[in-house]
């Protein structure tokens, strides 16, 4: 683990990879650091922001977080969205990791993911779980325009646009589950920690 | 309620902003200008979460639907009532029909004008602020946007006017050093805090895209991506940094090689295309031994 500066304001946590960021969020989630006011996991760090300045003891304190989360993993039921499998970059999919459309799907509706971190848009939630021989990369030109609901893949991770917007990754599907809504609590419905499945159907 | 007959080139509401939900890709927003906007709730006695309108380059003309006490701040600019002259930073009164008018500033960008009891557009996760990343909040005024105005008033204000000074003309601003400082190469940090950095044209609420000397790497590769604060200058491969403000995104896979301390982040928000700014190593990092266990 390292612990990086980042301003007057925050500190950024290094770990080896997603489960230890899972564990590192956690362990802030139940013990804050004194002022903690944002916590944002990503692939391999934790954004702590904090309402004023860093000190060496919140350095310290950080280091000395559990590398493996002793806890039980969150308690979160599992999450069925259903997807139908009807994305324009489906057939390419296939074919890029050698499988026939109807196999990728057993497989990919098969997993069961686990959402990372967020970020990109409100709502979008970075999927993990994903077998490495399912890994595509994005697209070569990115498109313009993704519907919302469309249902992606691009590297480890799978992912939900919540709203129409430009992307790379490769789309295999849709969903009509709402991913964010400012009038629900909580507004995205994949928040990091949760477990997702995707069952074909629409 | 105030009914907007003209917006000029953007004006947004704001408040503090909605911090705590960065983990499901929302972003802070809020006024970019933080001080400036706590004055003007301050000059009407708002209390502080009230919201306000920030009114970039001026041009704003809005028309009180009844009696209402306003106070503008930030970048200073002319203000008239119903064509005449009236004061900048000091509480003015209204009265029903009374045209308000912000002219051009003379320096600085965002100018912050509030009114007793704060604008009352519904809040969006507990903010009133407009996101213009994401568009969350309400969006942009336009003319015959009509604002409701709110109760979240306190004492009435005793002050009479605030004297603050223009935003400098050259601003130096004071940098810590980022996480990724070492992806980029020695001369990076020097130029950083040595060269003289022209603010660019498509600098926004987002952040500043600046030019100067091209800041060259000293590692290839991607860096996954993480988490950014305001403030933060990251340094994407074509070697021009982004000074991140109020609305920047949650995450970015580029390195931040330094982070503007936040008593200079107003600076930074009242630069306009085409200002000249200078960055220097601000003078102890907050903490030290920070390194591998």
């Amino acid at each position: 683990m390292r612990v990086l500066p980042y301003g007057d304001r925050a500190l950024l946590v290094e770990v080896d990879g997603t489960a230890a960021v899972a564990g590192v969020r956690r362990a802030l989630e139940r013990a804050p650091l004194t002022g903690q006011r944002e916590l944002v996991p990503a692939a391999r760090t934790v954004l702590v922001v904090l309402d004023r300045p860093p000190t060496e003891l919140d350095v310290a304190t950080l280091h000395r977080l559990p590398r493996h989360d002793a806890a039980p993993p969150d308690p979160a039921p599992v999450i069925t969205l259903p997807v139908a499998f009807d994305g324009p970059d489906l057939a390419e999919v296939a074919a890029l990791v050698g499988r026939s459309v109807p196999d990728l799907v057993a497989v990919v509706t098969d997993v069961e993911f686990t959402v990372a971190f967020g970020g990109f848009a409100p709502g979008f939630g970075y999927l993990t779980g994903l077998p490495p021989e399912l890994h595509v990369p994005r697209r070569a030109t990115p498109r313009t325009r993704v519907p919302a609901g469309a249902v992606a893949l691009a590297g480890p991770y799978a992912g939900i646009y919540p709203r129409a917007s430009p992307g790379g990754w490769q789309l295999v599907g849709r969903t009509a589950a709402v991913l964010f809504d400012v009038d629900r609590e909580p507004p995205a419905l994949l928040i990091p920690g949760a477990r997702v499945r995707f069952r074909e159907g629409s | 309620m105030l009914t907007v007959l003209a917006p000029g080139p953007l004006t947004t509401v704001q408040d503090r902003g909605r911090p705590g939900h960065a983990a499901i890709g929302v972003t802070r927003s809020g006024a970019a200008d933080a001080p400036a906007a706590e004055l003007a709730n301050r000059l009407v006695g708002n209390r502080p979460e009230a919201a306000l309108l920030e009114v970039t380059a001026g041009g704003l003309r809005v028309r009180a639907g009844r009696t209402l006490l306003v106070a503008v701040t930030g970048a200073p600019v002319p203000v008239e009532v119903d064509g005449r002259p009236a004061p900048f930073a000091a509480p003015t009164t209204l009265r029903a029909g009374a045209v308000l008018a912000l002219g051009p500033p003379r320096r600085g960008l965002r100018s912050y004008l509030a009114v007793r009891g704060g604008v009352d557009v519904p809040p969006v996760l507990g903010s009133r602020s407009t996101d213009t990343l994401s568009g969350l909040g309400p969006p942009p005024l336009t003319a015959g946007t009509v604002l409701p105005v709110g109760d979240l008033a306190g004492e009435e204000p005793f002050v009479d006017v605030a004297p603050v000074g223009p935003p400098p003309d050259r601003p130096v601003l004071r940098l810590l050093p980022g996480p990724r400082r070492d992806w980029l190469d020695d001369a990076a940090w020097a130029a950083l805090t040595t060269q003289e950095w022209v603010v660019g044209p498509d600098s926004d609420r987002v952040g500043l895209r600046l030019t100067g000397p091209r800041l060259g790497r000293a590692r290839d590769g991607e860096l996954p991506s993480e988490g950014l604060v305001s403030g933060a200058v990251q340094v994407p491969p074509d070697g021009a940094p982004v000074l991140f403000l109020a609305d920047h995104p949650v995450t970015g896979g580029y390195p931040v090689l330094a982070v503007v301390v936040t008593a200079d982040l107003p600076l930074a928000a009242q630069l306009r295309p085409g200002d000249v700014l200078r960055f220097r190593a601000a003078g102890a990092a907050p903490s030290r031994g920070l390194g591998s266990s």
